[in-house]
This record gives structure tokens, C-alpha cells and sequence, in this order.
């Protein structure tokens, strides 16, 4: 697992600075609204062998990170992103994905909750 | 900063992305519309105008790349500034955009400032080349404003072959004497309608106005099958309508109208000189001297057309009156055969 942390606070205060603080609560919604369907990509791209579209579902997710400064989400994603196509059935690093975004996601709810 | 808002256009396929540039584009002052994917895109930018795009590179359906690249490849569109904003991996990646077209490059996520600048700077370039198409619209040809359209405006000149016409009424000077200066202008309107309707239905494009005569180019910047006979159908239109109008002049009881014709055919240099604020389509090489030459001897020979052996060689049918072999000619240091038509 990575030893970067789930979120720097430094870009997600940015962030809020640079458009607003309801608006980058909203931004937070709609990344936790939008991120299982992302998921979901991933894991039909795999399935389906197609390394484009796997490609394309991790990049889009790295991407998004990066904005929110979710450092080890987009570091895992990017990993995927630049790696080869995993076997079809091998859904370890799909697995893990989702285990960084979850906690992710907790933090950033936690942080627009306050 | 105050300036005109822009009409942007958002191509990204993430929502999250769309999202935060349109919030980052609104607080600069401009308009978002959002696309979200190439394709999408396409279709908006093909109802819409827009001032720029910022463009996302990976994408379903349609990618950043092949955006560019039909962007690009439109003669509508071609002058739309195309910011790229992405996180794609590899500098490859950013060197390709440029190459395609691409105005600038901005990583995500995307710094808001950066953005401003380079929103600004993209919108500036866009106005100045509207600008600039305007004028153009107002003082070129169409085959000019086509032209530019199609190579993009850039001073700079090309070799090409071409045949340059020149034209001039004879003693004006003398002729306006005797007129008010509203029945000069009115003539020389007269005489340049006539003129440019004689070179445009002949595929030439007018390059100079000088007083009471007209250097015409054909052959560039449009190729002609034949660009030789093309000038010397003009010229002789030119002697047609003038005729017609010293009917009409006769019947008013003024003096005719004469005119002098010069064609040659050759090499010139053909391009955009000038400023970037104001330029002419023009020519130059020693095609354009002899033939303006060529005109002025008609004053000495008193024949209605005199062109060069080049432009007689080309010729399919149009008699020749007359052979002036040897002829020196003013700045040329061998003679020439010229022929009268």
C-alpha cells in the first residue's frame, strides 16, 4: 500500500479558496456521486479486456484526485493508468482502487461536513 | 482586469472537470458551455461561435487529439484558439498537441491564475485575427480572402508563375484638366468598375490601384489553366467596355477615352507585403517591370495591347498585329521580340 497520505489539506484548502466554499462542496458531491460509475468503467474495461477504456476509467479517476488532493488515490490510479492491462479476472488492483477511494471519500465528506 | 467577456467552450468528459472549469471560467468574467466528449463538441462548434476551447485529451468517442486535428483542418474553425487542459502522462503527449495546433498547454488540476492568463491571451489572439478578417473582407478580392483563408494570413512571398497586366488611361492628367474634380472621380469609379470587372471574370485579381491605372495579377494566388490567355482576354474585354463607354461619352459629346494595355508572363515573387496591420497581396520580380513597361511603350507604338514572347507562346488563336523585334525596353539590358494584339 502507499505511504502517501489519503489527503493534503493544502490543495483541498485551495481549491475551496479559488472557488468557493459551497461550490467546492458541491464539487465533493459530485465526485462521490460520479466516482462508483468510474469504478464501474474500470471494471467493465477489464473484463471486457479493453485496454483503452481501462486506461481512460483510471486516468479519469487520477485526474479528479489530483483536483481534491487525494494523494494516494491519484497515485494508485495513476499507477493503473500508466501500467499494463491486468488479466481479466485479476481484480487486485481494481480492488484496491476502490479501497482508496472509499477512504478518500470519508476524509473529504468529513471535511465539508464541518 | 477588464475585458470583453468570451464564448467558451468546455470539452471534457469528466463531470467533475466540466464542473470546476466552468466555476473557473465564470469567476475570470466569461461564458461556459460545456461538451462532454469530441464529438458533442463538433456538433456545438459547428451552430455556435466561440471565442475558445478548452480541451480535455482523453476522451470517448471522439479524443482531444482528433478534435485538434478537425479543429484545425477547417477553414471556419482553423482560427479558434485551442487551450489544451489535461493531465495526460508524457511529454509526447503535450509536444503532439502543440504540433496540432494547440495554443497552449495547461496541466490539471488547474491553476486559476494560469488560466486566466492564458484565457486572456487566447481571447486577444482570436479578436485580433476577427479583426483582421474583417478588413480583409472589406479591401480584398474574394480569391485573396479565400486564399488567406485557406493558407492562414502570414507576410511572406512564393515563387510562382504568373502573368502581370497593367493598364493606364492614356494622357488622364491632360483629360482631367478641363473636369471638375467630381466628374474625375466619377470617371476614374467608372473606369476601375469596368477594369475589375474585366479581370475578376477572367480569374485575375486586382493588386495595385495607381491614379489612372491598374496592376492586375493572374495566376496567383489562384492557379489559371492558362494564365497568359486569361490576361489577354481581360485586356481585350477592357478595350471592349471602353469602347462601349465612348459610346456613351460620344453622345454626351465628350472626347474618347484611350487606354494602354501590358502583359507579361513569367516568374514573380507573389505573397503578403506590408505590416501586420496592413498588407497588399502583390507581386514583384522583373515580369512585373516588363510588363509595366510594356504598358508605356503602347504610347509609343499606339497599339491597344503589347505583350511578351512568353505570353504570345501561350497563346491559343488570338492573332498577332504586329512583331516589334528587338525592341530595347527601359531597364532590360538585352532587346525583346514584343507583339502587339
Amino acid at each position: 500500500m502507499s505511504d502517501k497520505p489519503i489527503l493534503d489539506h493544502q490543495i483541498f484548502t485551495e481549491l475551496k479558496d479559488a472557488t468557493g466554499e459551497d461550490f467546492a462542496a458541491e464539487l465533493v458531491n459530485t465526485f462521490l456521486e460520479e466516482a462508483p460509475g468510474m469504478i464501474g468503467d474500470l471494471k467493465d474495461a477489464l473484463a471486457a479486456s479493453d485496454a483503452d477504456g481501462y486506461r481512460r476509467a483510471a486516468h479519469s479517476i487520477k485526474s479528479n484526485a489530483h483536483t481534491f488532493g487525494a494523494t494516494a488515490l491519484a497515485e494508485l490510479a495513476k499507477k493503473m493508468e500508466l501500467g499494463a492491462l491486468p488479466a481479466a479476472d485479476d481484480l487486485s488492483d481494481a480492488t484496491q482502487l476502490e479501497a482508496a477511494l472509499t477512504k478518500a471519500g470519508t476524509a473529504l465528506r468529513s471535511l465539508i461536513d464541518d | 482586469m477588464t475585458e470583453t467577456p468570451g464564448q467558451l467552450l468546455i470539452v471534457d468528459d469528466n463531470k467533475v472537470n466540466r464542473l470546476l472549469l466552468s466555476r473557473n471560467v465564470e469567476l475570470l468574467g466569461h461564458h461556459a458551455t460545456v461538451a462532454e466528449n469530441g464529438r458533442v463538441a463538433m456538433e456545438m462548434l459547428s451552430r455556435q461561435s466561440f471565442d475558445l476551447v478548452l480541451l480535455d485529451i482523453e476522451m470517448p468517442e471522439m479524443d482531444g487529439f482528433q478534435v485538434l486535428e478537425a479543429i484545425k483542418s477547417n477553414t471556419e474553425l482553423r482560427d479558434l484558439p485551442v487551450i489544451v487542459t489535461s493531465s495526460v502522462e508524457g511529454l509526447d503527449n503535450v509536444v503532439r498537441c502543440i504540433e496540432l495546433g494547440a495554443e497552449d498547454y495547461l496541466p490539471k488540476p488547474v491553476n486559476k491564475t494560469l488560466l486566466g492568463a492564458r484565457v486572456s491571451s487566447g481571447l486577444e489572439k482570436k479578436r485580433l485575427r476577427d479583426e483582421q478578417k474583417r478588413l480583409l473582407e472589406r479591401f480584398a478580392t474574394t480569391e485573396v480572402a479565400q486564399d488567406l483563408q485557406e493558407s492562414g494570413f502570414a507576410i511572406g512571398g512564393k515563387r510562382a508563375n504568373a502573368s502581370v497586366l497593367f493598364c493606364d488611361i492614356r494622357s488622364f492628367t491632360k483629360l482631367s484638366e478641363d473636369l471638375a474634380p467630381e466628374e474625375t472621380i466619377d470617371l476614374l469609379n467608372t473606369f476601375y468598375t469596368l477594369m475589375f470587372e474585366a479581370v475578376s471574370s477572367n480569374g485575375g485579381i486586382v493588386s495595385l490601384m495607381l491614379g489612372d491605372g491598374l496592376m492586375a495579377l493572374f495566376g496567383v494566388p489562384q492557379p489559371l489553366p492558362n494564365s497568359a490567355q486569361s490576361a489577354v482576354t481581360a485586356g481585350q474585354e477592357m478595350h471592349s467596355m471602353i469602347e462601349v463607354l465612348n459610346l456613351e461619352r460620344q453622345a454626351e459629346g465628350k472626347s474618347d477615352l484611350k487606354i494602354g494595355v501590358g502583359i507579361a508572363t513569367g516568374e514573380v515573387v507573389a505573397g503578403y507585403a506590408g505590416t501586420d496591420n496592413r498588407a497588399t497581396y502583390t507581386c514583384i520580380g522583373s515580369t512585373v517591370n516588363l510588363a509595366a513597361r510594356l504598358e508605356s511603350e503602347t504610347q509609343k507604338t499606339g497599339s491597344r495591347i503589347l505583350v511578351d514572347q512568353e505570353t504570345c507562346d501561350l497563346l491559343n488563336g488570338t492573332p498577332v498585329l504586329e512583331t516589334y523585334g528587338n525592341t530595347t525596353i527601359k531597364g532590360f539590358s538585352e532587346p525583346f521580340d514584343i507583339h502587339a494584339l
